[in-house]
């Protein structure tokens, strides 16, 4: 911890980075993002199991954007999440410094992008056990009963895009729940509508999410949204057998192969 | 509202449609009801939300003066989703209208006074209503003078009622349009509004100043017609944040302490200084 | 009406409830779903939980629904009808286990939805709510009700209050008329009042602040460094306003299947983005510090400003259930 702060603090000094995006205390027994611009400010800076919130949603975000170049607090999940920004273009080598943590709570300085993606090689993303049996049993559900299962699931939903607010790979500025021309998407959070949702956001998240949970642990209402991420990731494994972010790949649901054994495209 | 229920819009149908700019058109309106008809009155500077069911409400000031009895007309660009629906209805069509809503220019206040207008493009609708209705009652006013542009020849709107108060000998027209908007035979000014008002210079001496435009021609307008003498008071304008509901519920138009659909959307300059700059 | 004070015992309480299920009455009432506890629809006591400070969600959908139908309608080349929604099919409905702060937030409801132009939808589902509050023995952090003029045994807006006392029997505080009726109607399961006093059962709250020092201090705070610091981690969802009992701001659609359809009034919040934006791409409230500003001076200075009463109970929903952790009274406080 006290490396970590000591990096913070010189990296803001030197002016490197403008902004360091790091955990601090939160409400109760919480934590919480922070946004530490002087050295003294990192003397807040924590690290421990609390500290879940997936911070590199802001690496995006214009507030954030316009306080300088940042340096960000990053474990496992944040790192695969800044991994896959890069490989959607959404962040450089130069645009910021990120500060790793191992599952040790080590820091762990990174050269570059592709030394993420090196060390990530060695940090395979693993579906619980207990999941992948939710998810076979669902799947082994006749169609009608499925479809009950989610609609029973999803009728809590009030679309309050907490889990879309919390995901960092959902950084369009016009998503296409806002789009009204044609609305694709019911805005009304009825039955209809949620699914029409979730299952929109499953398909735009489908071989780019990196399971960090958290739109699950943004949702206030607890419903189980991890489980269509989840399912896709596996989906998305055994038919294109790709796995988590890389820089080297093309997305799997927007790039196209002339072997590519679907016929629609030709 | 006839109903209860004030979601509820009175049915309308079209009577005549006219194409006055490239994508903006106005719809002449009557109720199909006639005891609605009948009963509906409303004051210039109030608007309504107009709706095809199905597809959703829009809102836009009512543009056709209350002197004018029996029907209300709407001027609108063509800019998303309700618009466009709006845009493909035909003659004979019914649509849906909620109103009357908002407060109104204190018309009776301005008796015996001098009005200027100044409008600039698509904003000259809300203006046309008090214009009509000052016109109509025109004892009631001294100077009239209405400044107006829009970005080129092509978007000036109600190119025919243009001409017949350029004809009238009680109003004094400019017209003028943003530099190279102008096409060879085009006789009137080529400018921004703000500038032209400077040159015509009208005096501010028992004059009340109705300006309605884009955001950033407003800006431009108020400080000339400080410079040219016009008090805080005598300077009024309408604020189009975005609405839903048009009655101070769905809290969308919230600025400060208003709800620009309940407390506005007309404000004098003085009013419009002690609110948050959030429009 | 004087208040009436009565003792219920415990199984009195179930037969309580069964008699309003025994009666037709939809119930909303806590229940636990994992960790979480929510209002939800309830037609067996042995659902209900008693372990809850707040339930996550608030009780304002049942006067206010997420979505809400407000007219359908037939269409065809010839005509266009319209059938009202605003009928009288709306469920009798019991709220049931409702906190002092739940109760006291359909007062500012109602007032905004009966300015100038009576919401009769709202109207009518209202009439038809029975408000079965019970006391708070515990709170948490985040609860500060006694800082905007409520308590945890305040009796406003609820027909019934209910605290529990330490023998585990209840005191019942009849509150208004048809919170009476409801007594008439079971008069064999209560009882004379009890000795025991309610303030000792009730928990302790810690006044923060004062709603009326605030209402004065942010007069002039517009300009203030403050929502911007304050509002940094927000990521601009609408959890907080949706897990609010006060928040009322909603949007308007339309649904069309073919020939019909209908019009609905959903909730929305002045946390997103596009709430304020202009076709032309001009947004009056740019930024998210904007947005965290316009919910703190609605609900702490414009609502008081205008009908004296607060748009926030303090409940501490939005608090807790904040994705980023952004904290209404740690805002208010640092004011
Ligand atoms: C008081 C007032 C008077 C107006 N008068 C006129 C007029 O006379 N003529 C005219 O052409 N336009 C007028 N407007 C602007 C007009 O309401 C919008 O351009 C129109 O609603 C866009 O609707 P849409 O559904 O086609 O666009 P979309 O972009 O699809 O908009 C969807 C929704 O956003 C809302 N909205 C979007 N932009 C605006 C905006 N600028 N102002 C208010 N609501 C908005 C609409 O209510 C609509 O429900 C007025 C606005 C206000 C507030
Ligand atoms: S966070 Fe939960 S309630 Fe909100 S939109 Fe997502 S799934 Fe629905
Ligand atoms: S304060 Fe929290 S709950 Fe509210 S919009 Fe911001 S992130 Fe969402
Ligand atoms: S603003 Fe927050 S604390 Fe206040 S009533 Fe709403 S949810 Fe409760
Ligand atoms: S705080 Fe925001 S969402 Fe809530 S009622 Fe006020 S303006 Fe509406
Ligand atoms: S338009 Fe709904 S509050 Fe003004």
């Amino acid at each position: 911890m006290k490396e970590l702060i000591q990096k913070a603090a010189s990296l803001l000094e030197t002016n490197v980075v403008q902004v360091v995006i790091g955990y601090g205390k939160g409400s109760a027994d919480r934590t919480r993002a922070i946004f530490s611009t002087t050295a003294a400010d990192c003397e807040q800076l924590i690290f421990d199991s609390r500290c879940i919130q997936n911070l590199a949603v802001y690496l995006t975000k214009a507030e954030i954007k316009k306080m300088g170049k940042p340096a960000i607090v990053a474990p496992l999940p944040v790192l695969r999440s800044i991994l896959q920004l890069a490989a959607e273009n959404q962040i450089t080598d130069d645009s910021l410094v990120v500060l790793g943590v191992s599952p040790e709570s080590e820091l762990i300085e990174f050269e570059s992008l592709a030394a993420i993606e090196t060390y990530l090689a060695t940090k395979q993303i693993a579906i619980e056990e207990k999941y992948q049996t939710t998810i076979k049993a669902i799947k082994a559900m006749p169609v009608s009963e499925r479809f009950a299962y989610w609609v029973k699931e999803l009728e809590p939903c009030f679309k309050c895009y907490a889990c879309r607010a919390a995901c960092p790979l959902c950084y369009c500025t016009r998503c296409t729940v806002e789009n009204n021309q044609p609305q694709w998407i019911s805005v009304a959070s009825h039955s209809l509508g949620n699914l029409e949702w979730h299952i929109m956001r499953a398909m735009h998240l489908a071989g780019r999410c990196t399971d960090c949970e958290a739109c699950y642990n943004a949702c206030p209402m607890g419903i189980p949204i991890y489980l269509l991420t989840k399912s896709m990731l596996q989906d998305v494994s055994e038919n294109f057998g790709t796995y988590g972010p890389s820089l080297h790949r093309d997305n799997t649901l927007s790039s196209f192969n002339p072997d590519d054994k679907e016929s629609f495209i030709r | 509202m006839s109903n209860p229920n004030i979601y509820i819009p009175y049915l309308m149908r079209i009577e005549k449609i006219t194409l006055e700019a490239p994508g903006v058109k106005t719809f002449r309106l009557k109720f199909e009801n006639e005891q609605e008809a009948d009963e509906f009155t409303f004051k210039a500077g109030q608007f309504g939300e107009y709706s095809i069911v199905g597809v959703g409400e829009s809102t836009f000031c009512i543009a056709s003066s209350p002197t004018r009895k029996g029907y209300i007309e709407c001027t609108f660009r063509q800019t998303g989703k309700v618009t466009n629906a709006l845009a493909s209805a035909e003659e004979g069509d019914v649509i849906g209208f909620r109103g009357p809503y908002g407060n109104t220019f204190p018309m009776d206040e301005w008796k015996g006074k001098n009005l200027l207008f100044i409008a600039g493009g698509i904003a000259l609708p809300p203006m046309r209503c008090v214009i009509w209705n000052a016109l109509d009652l025109r004892e009631n006013f001294k100077d009239i003078t209405i400044v107006y542009g829009a970005r080129t020849v092509a978007d000036l709107v109600y190119k025919d009622e243009l001409a017949e108060w350029r004809t009238r000998s009680d109003v004094r027209l400019v017209t003028t349009v943003d530099p190279g908007g102008e096409t060879p035979d085009w006789k009137g000014e080529v400018g921004f509004v703000p500038s032209v008002l400077e040159k015509a210079a009208p005096s501010s001496e028992n004059t009340i100043a109705i300006v309605c435009g884009p955001p950033i021609m407003i800006k431009f307008t108020f400080p000339v017609l400080e410079k040219l003498g016009f008090k805080e008071e005598n300077i009024y304008t309408t604020l189009e944040n975005r609405m839903k509901c048009g009655f101070g519920k769905c809290g969308r138009c919230n600025v400060g302490e208003v709800y620009v659909c309940k407390d506005g959307p007309v404000f004098s300059y003085e009013a419009l200084k002690l609110l948050p700059a959030e429009y | 009406m004087q208040t009436e004070n009565h003792l219920i015992r415990k199984p009195s309480l179930e037969k309580l409830f069964n008699y309003l299920i025994g009666n037709g009455k939809t119930i909303y009432a806590p229940k636990a779903k994992g960790k979480l506890v929510f209002f939800d629809n309830v037609t067996d006591f042995g659902e209900v939980t008693e372990d809850y400070i707040v339930t996550t969600n608030s009780a304002k959908s049942v006067v206010f629904p997420r979505t809400e139908k407000v007219f359908s309608y037939k269409k065809s080349k010839e005509s266009t009808e319209i059938i009202d929604a605003a009928d009288n099919t709306y469920p009798d409905v019991v709220l049931w286990g409702s906190r002092p702060c739940d109760a006291a937030a359909f007062i500012p409801l109602n007032n905004t939805f009966n300015e100038d132009y009576p919401d009769i939808i709202f109207n009518k589902r209202s009439q038809k709510v029975l408000v079965l509050s019970f006391s708070c023995s515990y709170s948490d952090d985040y609860c500060f009700c006694t800082s905007v003029n409520g308590g945890p045994g305040n009796t406003t807006g609820s027909d019934i209050l209910f605290t529990r006392l330490s023998t585990g029997d209840y005191l019942a505080e009849v509150i208004t008329e048809k919170g009476k009726l409801l007594v008439t109607e079971n008069n064999s399961l209560f009882e004379p009042k009890p000795e025991e006093s309610k303030e000792q059962n009730l928990a302790l709250i810690k006044a923060y602040f004062n709603q009326e020092e605030i209402q004065t201090k942010l007069q002039n705070l517009f300009e203030n460094p403050v929502w911007d610091e304050k509002s940094r981690a927000c990521l601009g969802c609408g959890s907080c306003a949706y897990v609010c009992p006060v928040c009322s701001c909603f949007d308007i659609q339309d649904e069309a299947h073919g020939h019909k359809g209908t019009r609905l009034r959903c909730w929305d919040s002045c946390g997103f983005g596009l709430f304020t934006l202009h076709t032309s791409g001009h947004n009056p409230r740019e930024t998210q510090g904007a947005r965290w500003r316009q919910r703190i001076l609605h609900k702490f200075l414009y609502m008081p400003n205008k009908t004296k009463v607060a748009g926030c109970v303090g409940c501490g929903r939005c608090s807790r259930s904040c994705p980023a952790d952004i904290n209404i009274l740690d805002t208010v406080t640092s004011l």
